[in-house]
């Protein structure tokens, strides 16, 4: 995808768009003035796109330090009258979740759109909770797209409803909707909304800047919600929920069965969906010619109670299909409840489908295979309630393939060697995950005495062997929290590691209460140069910002001597020999020891490198160290001998200085 | 009163006109997502509907890549098992991974060079041998096509041609829906100019190579 397509001007125009550059495009038709997130899978790619397009669009963008602080930007730019964005993924909104719930009360002057990306069946993520639940804590309306097209409509969509009512909106996107492409459809871009506006400020300075300022106009009643003014806020929400729900919109939409040939069942059903599930349900009804309509609800809450109502009241039974959780199916029992009426509801609470982790077409076919058996044979509709609720709560394996019938062939496919992501070659986390277990076994410390508490980021891979250092993970941060929390509960060696993006989110408070609290562990901020996980985006470590634009570098180092660290020292860790003395030290002294590996990712762009490494086979054992207890990816077993492929290898040395035959040496053509 | 009992497995013929399901699988790095992107693209050119899906995140660090590539009707963009017209493979046991997907007619295609999984010593499984894949998909499917696209993509002046060598050997099954010289146009909406000859090259080579299977 070439960006600057996003930019164009030609309205009708088709692009073949992922659901993330539709969110921008989106942003860009809707006028959006102040944009601001912390990166997380799978909403990465708008920030990466707005890190490159924010000049030509008038934007103000920022990466933020974590979620919470792109909350408050775009809280107070909305606000101060300008059309703001944030995005993040669906964890992300817990950790901004103390100012966001209070966006409601505040309200804005003008729009703001609050985009969290789900991830159920946890493609990258640690938990596949569902962010709808967030609107109701809230109160804050929200939008469930299906598709890129969908994403870009509801964000214009979204603004225009968030500024006519003075409250945030919510788009709940899926890792599916957000990682799908389709065809998306241009639009006008609203180049007025936005349009700068440099002028002198008070101190005769003109203000040069590529996005449009606004103007907060003071009104303490309404933005400080002490309890008295909370109060009376929480009211005003109350009465706006009452007027949102009046609105008509057209996210609503009931779909008719193209072919109606089998309309005639002895039940009248229908179906209920939003998101991704619609996708499948859609596809299901149609392809398999179930002659049912499905209402597809685009805006869920407030939830539409009179749409609902009008949809369900003649219908023998409804199948409410949604990811994750069963939200919408409680919302339509309540309906059902209020109103008396008599139909029966089939979704996840009397077990017709599974009740956690994505969806597919197979599996809501199966459902409907499964629910079809057994309405055949019945003539009461509560029959087939009975027979559901009395099934066992229904759970699909998390990675469910059918058995291939020819023998040789499904040997072939079960015993498959697996794939999984590793540390890149030339990962300087390797070279520091390699010290650490070499330190921990000179210095013969058994290996359960030791508690691994790991965070967020690509060294959470260190989970795997041969290396196994990950022992304990909650969140962003939560290695130097639990570092404290195990230094008080067990007398076991307590190793913490959090990368630079990780620690400037969230490591620093807990770092200054380990040390308050006279906690004992080491705690490494592994300071690869970059957000490596999500793709290489910069954060205050590093001397650029957002936008491209140069901008302090915050030190590390500097933020542990602040927080009262004794020990802190800043290491390279490809010099194996330093780094393991380091580590010695680190776990003899008594309190916090901070050490601070400082080498950039193997993935950072333009990094030259300056040679490649080789096998000496006259020197080397067959020992196999390298390949076992190193386990990079350069190196591997080819016709029984240890080659390096030096298109792989980054040179960083740590093979040779780890071989104790020092039969790895640099490669001829590289000296 | 029509019972719904066997009308559940019937295809309505109207909904499934002029479906074509792509199943692309590899390694990451390899160009999937690209490759994935420019059908799509040649799809929408042609005024097809098309959706895909594709699974980020872990991919530059020497996972496994797939995407998903519906045309016809459909909003969802997962294909449902044993239902890919079309499985391209840019690494030889990630086909064998994605046979669920396919049929015994679906249209087998991959790239016969090995990336063995970094970690392959401290597994329990072997990596099988190529011959022995070949034979046993030969067995059990009609449309097998292994050819060496690390081969051909050198030839065409780079390995990272790979990807348009897989998808102009594609683009010569006659089932492909989009024709060779609308993938080219495609490929140029989608790669910088100076990236073109070389890829136009990769793209016939991959074709020819498959026409000579024919």
């Amino acid at each position: 995808m070439i960006l600057e397509k996003l930019l164009s001007n030609e309205v009708g125009k088709k692009l073949f768009l992922l659901g993330n550059e539709a969110a921008v495009r989106g942003a860009i038709e809707a006028g959006v003035s102040i944009a601001a997130t912390y990166p997380g899978t799978p909403s990465s790619e708008i920030g990466n796109i707005l890190y490159y397009l924010s000049k030509d669009t008038n934007i103000y963008f920022e990466f933020s330090v974590n979620e919470k602080v792109a909350m408050e930007v775009v809280a107070t730019g909305a606000v101060s009258g300008l059309r703001s964005f944030t995005f993040m993924k669906h964890v992300g909104l817990n950790v901004a979740s103390d100012s966001f719930i209070t966006t409601a009360y505040n309200g804005v002057n003008a729009g703001m759109v609050i985009l969290t990306a789900d991830d159920p069946s946890m493609f990258s993520s640690q938990n596949e909770q569902d962010n709808r639940h967030y609107a109701r804590l809230a109160k804050i309306p929200i939008l469930e797209p299906s598709n890129p097209q969908e994403i870009k409509d509801m964000m214009i969509y979204g603004f225009e409803r968030s500024e006519k009512f003075k409250i945030p909106v919510i788009i709940r996107t899926t890792t599916r909707i957000s990682h799908m492409r389709g065809i998306v459809e241009l639009g006008e871009i609203n180049n007025t909304i936005n349009k700068i506006n440099n002028t002198i400020n008070n101190n005769n300075i003109l203000e040069n800047v590529h996005w449009k300022k606004g103007f907060f106009k003071k009104n303490p009643d309404q933005y400080v919600p002490i309890p008295k003014n909370a109060a009376q806020m929480h009211k005003n929400l109350i009465l706006k929920l009452e007027d949102i729900k009046k609105i008509d919109n057209k996210l609503n939409k009931i779909y008719s069965p193209s072919n109606t040939l089998k309309k005639n069942f002895k039940f009248n059903l229908a179906i209920i969906s939003s998101g991704s599930s619609f996708n499948y349900a859609y596809d299901i009804v149609n392809k398999y010619n179930l002659g049912i309509n499905i209402l597809k609800l685009g805006f869920t809450y407030p939830f539409p109670e009179k749409e609902v109502l009008k949809f369900i009241k003649n219908l023998d039974g409804v199948f409410i299909l949604e990811e994750v959780d069963p939200i919408i199916e409680k919302e339509v029992l309540v309906i059902i409840a209020k109103h008396q009426l008599k139909l029966s509801v089939f979704g996840k609470l009397n077990n017709v489908f599974p009740v956690i982790y994505e969806f597919s077409p197979d599996i809501i076919l199966n459902s409907f295979k499964n629910f079809y058996k057994i309405a055949n044979k019945e003539n009461n509709i509560k029959n087939i309630v009975s027979e559901f609720n009395s099934k066992k709560i229904k759970i699909n394996d998390y990675n469910q393939n059918r058995k291939l019938k020819n023998t040789k062939l499904n040997n072939l496919v079960e015993n498959l060697p697996n794939r999984p992501p590793t540390f890149c070659a030339g990962c300087p986390h390797r070279s520091t995950f390699f010290a650490v277990k070499r330190t921990i076994k000179e210095l013969n410390i058994p290996e359960n005495n030791v508690i691994f508490a790991s965070d967020i980021g690509c060294y959470t891979l260190g989970i795997n062997p041969p290396y196994q250092t990950a022992d304990y993970l909650l969140s962003m941060g939560s290695s130097v929290g639990d570092g404290g929390g195990f230094s008080k509960a067990t007398n076991q060696l307590i190793m913490s590691f959090i990368g630079d993006s990780t620690f400037f989110h969230s490591g620093i408070s807990p770092l200054i209460n380990g040390i308050h609290n006279k906690d004992k562990f080491v705690l490494t901020v592994l300071d690869n140069r970059t957000t490596a996980m999500t793709g290489g985006q910069p954060n205050p470590g590093l001397n650029v910002d957002g936008m491209g634009d140069s901008a302090p570098e915050i030190s590390i180092e500097k933020i542990a001597i602040g927080s009262g660290a004794e020990f802190v020292k800043v290491i390279n860790p490809l010099n194996l020999k330093k780094t393991i003395e380091t580590y010695k030290k680190a776990i003899e002294f008594n309190g916090v020891a901070v050490i601070i590996v400082k080498y950039p990712c193997a993935l950072i762009k333009g990094l030259k490198k300056k040679k490649s490494m080789e096998i000496n086979y006259n020197k080397c054992s067959h020992c196999l160290d390298c390949v076992k207890i190193l386990a990079c990816p350069a190196i591997s077993i080819k016709n029984n001998k240890i080659v390096i492929d030096y298109l792989n290898c980054r040179g960083c040395t740590t093979c040779t200085q780890m071989c104790k035959e020092k039969a790895i040496k640099v490669k001829d053509s590289f000296r | 009163m029509i019972s719904m009992k066997k009308d559940i497995y019937s295809k309505n013929p109207e909904f499934c006109k002029n479906s074509y399901t792509i199943y692309i699988c590899g390694v990451g790095g390899q160009g999937i997502i690209k490759t994935s992107t420019i059908i799509g693209n040649g799809a929408m050119n042609e005024k097809m509907n098309v959706v895909m899906s594709e699974i980020h995140g872990m991919s530059q660090r020497g996972g496994a890549v797939s995407t998903e590539l519906k045309i016809g009707n459909y909003k969802s963009s997962l294909i449902e098992e044993f239902n890919a017209d079309m499985i391209i493979g840019f690494e030889p046991i990630e086909v064998v991974r994605s046979l669920n997907k396919a049929n015994i007619n679906t249209k087998i295609l991959f790239n016969t060079t090995p990336i063995i999984p970094s970690n392959i010593t401290s597994q329990k499984n072997n990596y099988p041998d190529i011959k022995e894949i070949i034979a046993i998909l030969k067995e059990n499917y009609n449309y097998i096509y292994p050819i060496n696209g690390d081969q051909l993509a050198k030839e065409s002046g780079d390995l990272l041609t790979l990807n348009m060598v897989l998808l102009g050997a594609a683009t010569a099954d006659k089932t492909f829906p989009i024709s060779k010289n609308k993938i080219i146009s495609s490929m140029k909406d989608n790669l910088k100019p100076k990236l073109h000859d070389m890829n136009i090259e990769a793209i016939e080579k991959g074709y020819e190579k498959i026409k000579s299977f024919q």
